[in-house]
C-alpha cells in the first residue's frame, strides 16, 4: 500500500522589543532570574495587562511577510491552565480572531516550487521558565514570563519531511528579514511544535496525527519526521493502529520516543480576555508599517540578478540572512564593484565569520570599510595580494585607505617611477634578454620577479608586464 | 465624636482653621471606630500606626486650603491594595497577604492626602450579599446588629451608616456597593464601568467590577468620586473621556427631567414597603417637577441568570492565580505540585468562593460555553439594549436598589440560589456598564430602604443631580441608626 | 443540548478538577445539589431567542488602547520574592513537575 503523508507545523517565534508584551519589564535574557520582573509579570492579585503597541506592529510585520490577511478587527482571549510558569494560570492569546490569516510562503524542494498556507498567525505572552531538579524541586524564574510571541500555524500543505525543512527555511528567512525576531531555534527564539500523520493514497480522510517534541533544529524536525512517517507506516502496514500521541525525538538514536497518549483534548476555557480593549487596526496604519517594511529576500534576489549583474547562485547565498544582504547593499551603495563585493562576502567574509564562529554584525566590519578596500582594488592602489592584508586589518576596524597608507602598501603604478627600475634590471640581465630574443617566455616571468623583489612587491604587475615587454621589443 | 452631624465642607472648614488636626480627627476617627467595632465589625484591619503617622504629616505640611479631602480619614474595602498594608479579600488564601504596590484609587487618596483609616470587611473575593462570606468576621448592621448590613461591601457601608468615618470606598460587581448603602441606609455609587480605575481592585468579574464611594450625603460622594475618577494607563478599560466635576449643578432641581420606572423592578419578591418608598419618591420627583412615566426594560428577568454566568466565569479564571506558589496561602504537608495546587486552594478558599469558581468553570468548559458563558453574553447585549431604548426618551431611572430591607444574619446564607436572587435590581446596570446610585429613601421596619438611580453611560452628573435634589426634598439622610439589637 | 441535563456528582468532580478543587464526600452531594439549583436558573436563558444576537463581551469604551514599547526595570525582585511561601536562590522553589512540556503552547 502506498501512504501520503500530511505534517502540520506549529511555529513559536519570540519577538525582539523592548518591553513585554503586557507589561513594561524589559525583554532581556541571561539575567539573574526573576530580575526582570514585576507585580505583572508574577500575576499579582489587581493587575491588569497593558498592550505594547510595539509587539502589535511587529506581528502586523510578519503577517505581511507571510502575504496573510490582517484581521482588522482582533482581541486577546485568555486561555486556561495551571502550570507553575504560568502565573495567572491564564495565557493572554488570541483563540478565535486571530490578527491574521491565510497567508502562504513559497518553498522549493529539488526544483520545485510549491505554496505552503499558513493557517493563521496570533500574538500571545510567553511563559516562565521551569528548572527540574533531581532532588524533589522544581524552580521557576519568571524572566521569560510576557515575551511577546507570534505562533504561525502551516495548513496541511506539507507533504514530506524535506518540505517541513524548507518551508521552516523559507519561514525563519522571511520573519528574519522583517526584524521582528532573531529567529534562532538554538537560542530559543525559534520554537518548532510539529505533527504528522499518514494515510492511504487517495483517501479523503485524514489518519491519526502524533506530535513530535524535543526538536532543538530544523535537522532534527526532518530526521524526526522522516523516522515518525516510517515508524506509522509500519504499524498500519503490520495492522496496527495509530494512537493519538506525544512522542520526543531523542537526538542520540534518532528514533522517536512515546511520552503519552493523548486522551481527548485539553479544556483550556478560552474565552475573550475582559481586561483588554479590542484592537482595532486601521489600512493607514498597515499600509505605515508596508512602507517601512525592509525588502524581501525574493524581491533582494531579483534586483542582485537584475540590476546588478550576479549570478543566481549567488543572488541566494547573499540572501540567506538580513545581515548579509542588508551589508551587501550598503557595500554596494558605498561605491564597491557589485561582483566583488558578492565575492568578497561569500569569500573572505564568510571564511572570517565561520572561522571565528561569530555573527555579521558581531564583528568590527562594515560596509564603508569593505567598500574602500574594494575601490583599492578596482583603481589599482592595492593589488589583489596586498588585499588580503588590508582585509585582515578591516576586521580589526581599521580604515583600509588610511592603513594602506601607513603602511607604505600602496601599489607602484607610476611609469615614471616604474621605468628607470626596469630599465636597470633589463641591463644588468642581458642572458635573459637573449633568452627573451630566443622565444624563451620564461625570462619574463623572472624579470617581473626581479622588479617585484626590487620594490618589495608594490609595484603593479600590470604596468610592469606593460613597460616590460615595451622595454624588450625595444632591445 | 462621629460623623452624623457633619459634612466634608464643615470638617475642611475646621482642618483649615486649625479648630482641628488631622491627627485629632484621626485619632478621634480611630477611638470612635474602635469602639463600635465589636458590635459592628466593620473592619478587618485597623490601621492605627499607618493613619496617624500620614495624620502628622498631613498637619505638619499644613492643609490644603484648595483640597476639600486634605487631612480627612476614608476606609477603604480589603479588596483594594493598599502598599504595605495587609489586603486581605476577606480570603484564608491572602489572610497574610502584604501587598507591594498601591491601586490607583489608593494613590490617588494618597497624593489628596486622604487619610487611609482601615481596611473594611467583605465578603470573601467580594463574592456575596450579606458580608457573612468573610473568612475573619461576620459585619453587623447597625441599625439592628441582628441584621446584615448586606455585601459585598458591608464594612464600608456599616462603618459609614455607624458615622465611623465619613467616607469609605467599595467596589461593586453586581450590587456590592448599593444594596448594603440600601441596607444600611447611606449614599452608596457605582460609576459607569470604566469610570474610575480597577488597577489594584482585585478582579472578580473584570467586565463587571468598578470602584465607587459610600458617604452619608449626595454631595460628599461627588466629592470623592472627583478624586478617584478618570484615566489611568494602568488599566486600558478605563475611559478617557473628561471628568467633570460632580459637584457641580447640584442645585436641587430636577424640573423637566424625564424619570423611567420600570414596572419590572417593582414585581414579584418586591417588599411591599420597598415599593411604597419607590412609589413615593416618584411622587417626590414628580413634586419636584419631574415626569415620571412607566417603562419596561424586559430581559430583566434573564439578568441574575445571565450576570452569574458572567460573573462567575472571569471569577473562575481570575482566581486561578491563588495557587500556592507565588504568594499568599501555600496548603502545609505538601508531597507533590498537584497537591500544593488542589489543597491550597481547597483549603484557602471558602465554600461561596468555591461554588462560584465551579459555576463559572462548567460555564466555560468544553460543550457548555455556547449554551452557557456565549449565551450570557448573548443576553447582556439584549438587556443593554432595553436601557438604551428607555434612555432615548429619559435622563434617568429609578426602582428599588433590593427587594427587601437587610435579612437577619444566618437567614439565606445555606440557600446560595436564594441570596443570588437578591441582586434582581442592581446586576442590570453592571451588564449594561451604566452609574447607578443608592440611597436613603425610607424605612422598613425600623430599616433603611434604599432607592436606586440609573443614568447613562458617563452621565454620573445626572445620578447626583436628582440624588442631591431628592435629597433635598427628603429626610431619610438625617436619621441615624441608634447601634443595637432588639430584634 | 446542555441544557436538559442535571449536574451530577461526575461532572462536579471533573469540573473540580479543571478548578484545581476537590471536596470532601459529604460536601460534594451538597455542592452537586446546589449547583444543579443554580444550573437550573442558567437554563431559563435557553427561553431567550438570540439567534440574532452579537454577544457582549466587554462594555468599555475604549478601543485599541496601546502603550509604547518602553522598557522599564521597576526592581521589585526581592520585594516579590519575600511574598513567596518558598524561594531559593532568586527563583521560586516548587515541588518538581513531573512533566516534560514547557514555555507557551
Amino acid at each position: 500500500m502506498n501512504f501520503q503523508t500530511t505534517i502540520g507545523l506549529e511555529v513559536h517565534v519570540e519577538l525582539k522589543t523592548n518591553s513585554k508584551i503586557f507589561s513594561p519589564s524589559p525583554v532581556e535574557f541571561g539575567d539573574e532570574p526573576n530580575a526582570n520582573t514585576n507585580v505583572i509579570d508574577w500575576g499579582y492579585p489587581g493587575v491588569l495587562p497593558t498592550t505594547n503597541k510595539g509587539v502589535v506592529e511587529s506581528g502586523i510585520k510578519a503577517a505581511l511577510a507571510l502575504h496573510a490577511e490582517i484581521e482588522k478587527h482582533n482581541h486577546f482571549d485568555r486561555k486556561n491552565y495551571f502550570y507553575p510558569d504560568n502565573p495567572k494560570a491564564y495565557q493572554i492569546t488570541q483563540a478565535d480572531k486571530p490578527i491574521a490569516h491565510d497567508g502562504w510562503i513559497e518553498i522549493e524542494v529539488d526544483g520545485k516550487k510549491k505554496k505552503i498556507g499558513i493557517a493563521e498567525m496570533h500574538i500571545e505572552e510567553d511563559a516562565g521558565k521551569n528548572t527540574h531538579n533531581p532532588n524533589g524541586y522544581s524552580f521557576v524564574d519568571l524572566n521569560r514570563q510576557g515575551t511577546p510571541l507570534i505562533e504561525i500555524v502551516s495548513k496541511p500543505d506539507i507533504a514530506s519531511p524535506d518540505e517541513a525543512y524548507a518551508y521552516l527555511e523559507a519561514l525563519r528567512q522571511r520573519i528574519q528579514f522583517t526584524g521582528v525576531s532573531d529567529v534562532k531555534m538554538e537560542e530559543g527564539s525559534m520554537r518548532v511544535d510539529v505533527n504528522i500523520s499518514i494515510r492511504p493514497y487517495g483517501s479523503d480522510k485524514y489518519g491519526t496525527k502524533t506530535e513530535l517534541k524535543n526538536l532543538n533544529s530544523f535537522n532534527y524536525v526532518r530526521k524526526g519526521l522522516a523516522y515518525e512517517e516510517k515508524r506509522q507506516q509500519q504499524v498500519l502496514l503490520s495492522g496496527g493502529t495509530i494512537q493519538q500521541e506525544t512522542r520526543r525525538f531523542d537526538e542520540t538514536t534518532g528514533q522517536t520516543i512515546l511520552m503519552r497518549v493523548k486522551e481527548g483534548s485539553d479544556d483550556y476555557r478560552y474565552f475573550p480576555e475582559p481586561d483588554l480593549p479590542a484592537l482595532s487596526i486601521s489600512d493607514d496604519w498597515i499600509q505605515d508599517i508596508q512602507e517601512s517594511m525592509p525588502e524581501m529576500p525574493g524581491k533582494r534576489r531579483e534586483r542582485y540578478v537584475s540590476e546588478l549583474g550576479l549570478k543566481d547562485y549567488d543572488a541566494m547565498v547573499l540572501t540567506q540572512t538580513k545581515e548579509m544582504s542588508d551589508f551587501f547593499d550598503a557595500t554596494v551603495k558605498n561605491g564597491a564593484d557589485a561582483k566583488m563585493a558578492a565575492n568578497y562576502l561569500m569569500g573572505d567574509v564568510n571564511a572570517y565569520l565561520n572561522d571565528q564562529q561569530v555573527d555579521l554584525q558581531d564583528t568590527q566590519l562594515t560596509p564603508e570599510h569593505l567598500a574602500a578596500m574594494i575601490k583599492m582594488i578596482s583603481d589599482g592602489t592595492i593589488s589583489t595580494k596586498i588585499a588580503k592584508k588590508v582585509f585582515k586589518a578591516i576586521t580589526k576596524g581599521e580604515e583600509p585607505v588610511a592603513w594602506v597608507k601607513s603602511k607604505g602598501l600602496v601599489q607602484l603604478s607610476d611609469p615614471a617611477q616604474l621605468q628607470p627600475i626596469i630599465k636597470k634590471i633589463v641591463d644588468d640581465n642581458q642572458q635573459s634578454v637573449d633568452d627573451f630574443k630566443n622565444g624563451k617566455d620564461r625570462a619574463v616571468g623572472y624579470l617581473v620577479g626581479q622588479v617585484m623583489k626590487q620594490t618589495r612587491g608594490q609595484a603593479n604587475p600590470k604596468v610592469v608586464n606593460e613597460l616590460l615587454m615595451k622595454e624588450l621589443n625595444n632591445r | 465624636m462621629n460623623y452624623f452631624d457633619t459634612d466634608l465642607t464643615t470638617l475642611h472648614d475646621k482642618l483649615v482653621n486649625k479648630e482641628l488636626t488631622a491627627e485629632q480627627l484621626t485619632r478621634e476617627t480611630l477611638a470612635k471606630i474602635k469602639a463600635d467595632n465589636e458590635a459592628i465589625n466593620a473592619y478587618i484591619t485597623i490601621d492605627e500606626e499607618g493613619a496617624l503617622k500620614a495624620a502628622k504629616a498631613i498637619d505638619e505640611k499644613g492643609i490644603d486650603a484648595d483640597n476639600l479631602w486634605a487631612g480627612i480619614p476614608v476606609a477603604v474595602k480589603d479588596n483594594i491594595v493598599t502598599k504595605g498594608l495587609r489586603t486581605t479579600a476577606a480570603s484564608k488564601m491572602l489572610e497574610n497577604f502584604n501587598p507591594i504596590y498601591d491601586a490607583t484609587v489608593i494613590e490617588k487618596l494618597r497624593a489628596n492626602d486622604v487619610i487611609v483609616i482601615g481596611k473594611t470587611n467583605l465578603d470573601e473575593f467580594a463574592m456575596g450579599g450579606s458580608t457573612e462570606n468573610s473568612y475573619f468576621k461576620t459585619t453587623h448592621n447597625p441599625w439592628n446588629v441582628n441584621k446584615v448590613p448586606g455585601g459585598s461591601s458591608g464594612g464600608s457601608a456599616a462603618t459609614v451608616s455607624a458615622g465611623g468615618v465619613l467616607a469609605a470606598l467599595g467596589t461593586d460587581t453586581g450590587g456590592s456597593i448599593r444594596q448594603p448603602a440600601s441596607f444600611t441606609g447611606v449614599v452608596g455609587v457605582k460609576p459607569t464601568y470604566g469610570r474610575v480605575s480597577r488597577w489594584g481592585i482585585i478582579a472578580f468579574g473584570s467586565s463587571l467590577d468598578q470602584v465607587g464611594p459610600f458617604t452619608r450625603s449626595v454631595k460628599d460622594n461627588a466629592a470623592l468620586l472627583n478624586l478617584i475618577a478618570g484615566h489611568d494607563e494602568h488599566d486600558m478599560t478605563s475611559s478617557d473621556k473628561a471628568v467633570p466635576d460632580f459637584t457641580a449643578g447640584l442645585d436641587g432641581s430636577v424640573k423637566g427631567m424625564r424619570v423611567a420606572l420600570p414596572k419590572e423592578y417593582l414585581g414579584e419578591g418586591v417588599d411591599e414597603n420597598v415599593k411604597k418608598a419607590v412609589l413615593d419618591a416618584a411622587n417626590t420627583f414628580k413634586e419636584l417637577g419631574a415626569t415620571v412615566d412607566e417603562v419596561s426594560l424586559p430581559h430583566s428577568k434573564y439578568g441574575i441568570a445571565a450576570y452569574y454566568i458572567i460573573s462567575s466565569s472571569e471569577a473562575s479564571s481570575n482566581l486561578q492565580r491563588f495557587d500556592g506558589i507565588r504568594y499568599g496561602f501555600r496548603a502545609q504537608d505538601v508531597k507533590n505540585l498537584e497537591d500544593v495546587y488542589v489543597r491550597s486552594r481547597s483549603e484557602g478558599f471558602g465554600d461561596e468562593v468555591k461554588r462560584r469558581i465551579m459555576l463559572g468553570t462548567y460555564s466555560l468548559s468544553a460543550g457548555y460555553y455556547d449554551a452557557y458563558f456565549r449565551k450570557a453574553a448573548e443576553v447582556r447585549t439584549l438587556m443593554i439594549n432595553d436601557f438604551k431604548k428607555v434612555f432615548e426618551d429619559h435622563d434617568f431611572i429609578i426602582g428599588p436598589t433590593a427587594p427587601t430591607p437587610a435579612f437577619g444574619i444566618g437567614e439565606e446564607s445555606s440557600d446560595p440560589k436564594k441570596m443570588y436572587m437578591n441582586d434582581v435590581l442592581t446586576v442590570p446596570v453592571n451588564m449594561a456598564g451604566l452609574p447607578g446610585m443608592s440611597l436613603p429613601a425610607g424605612f422598613s421596619n425600623g430599616l433603611p430602604v434604599g432607592l436606586q438611580i440609573i443614568a447613562k453611560p458617563f452621565d454620573e452628573q445626572t445620578l447626583y443631580k436628582a440624588g442631591y435634589a431628592f435629597e433635598q426634598a427628603t429626610d431619610f439622610h438625617k436619621q441615624t441608626p441608634e447601634i443595637g439589637g432588639d430584634k | 443540548m446542555a441544557n436538559e441535563e442535571k449536574i451530577d456528582k461526575a461532572q462536579v468532580e471533573h469540573v473540580a478538577s479543571l478548578a484545581k478543587l476537590q471536596f470532601e464526600d459529604a460536601d460534594l452531594g451538597k455542592f452537586t445539589t446546589q449547583l444543579g439549583d443554580i444550573m437550573e436558573l442558567f437554563n431559563t436563558l435557553s427561553e431567550v431567542d438570540t439567534s440574532n444576537v452579537a454577544p457582549t463581551f466587554s462594555v468599555t469604551d475604549q478601543f485599541n488602547t496601546m502603550r509604547e514599547d518602553v522598557a522599564v526595570n521597576s526592581h521589585q525582585k526581592e520585594a516579590l520574592l519575600k511574598n513567596a511561601p518558598d524561594t531559593e536562590e532568586g527563583f521560586i522553589r516548587v515541588p518538581a513537575i513531573i512533566d516534560e512540556s514547557e514555555g507557551a503552547n
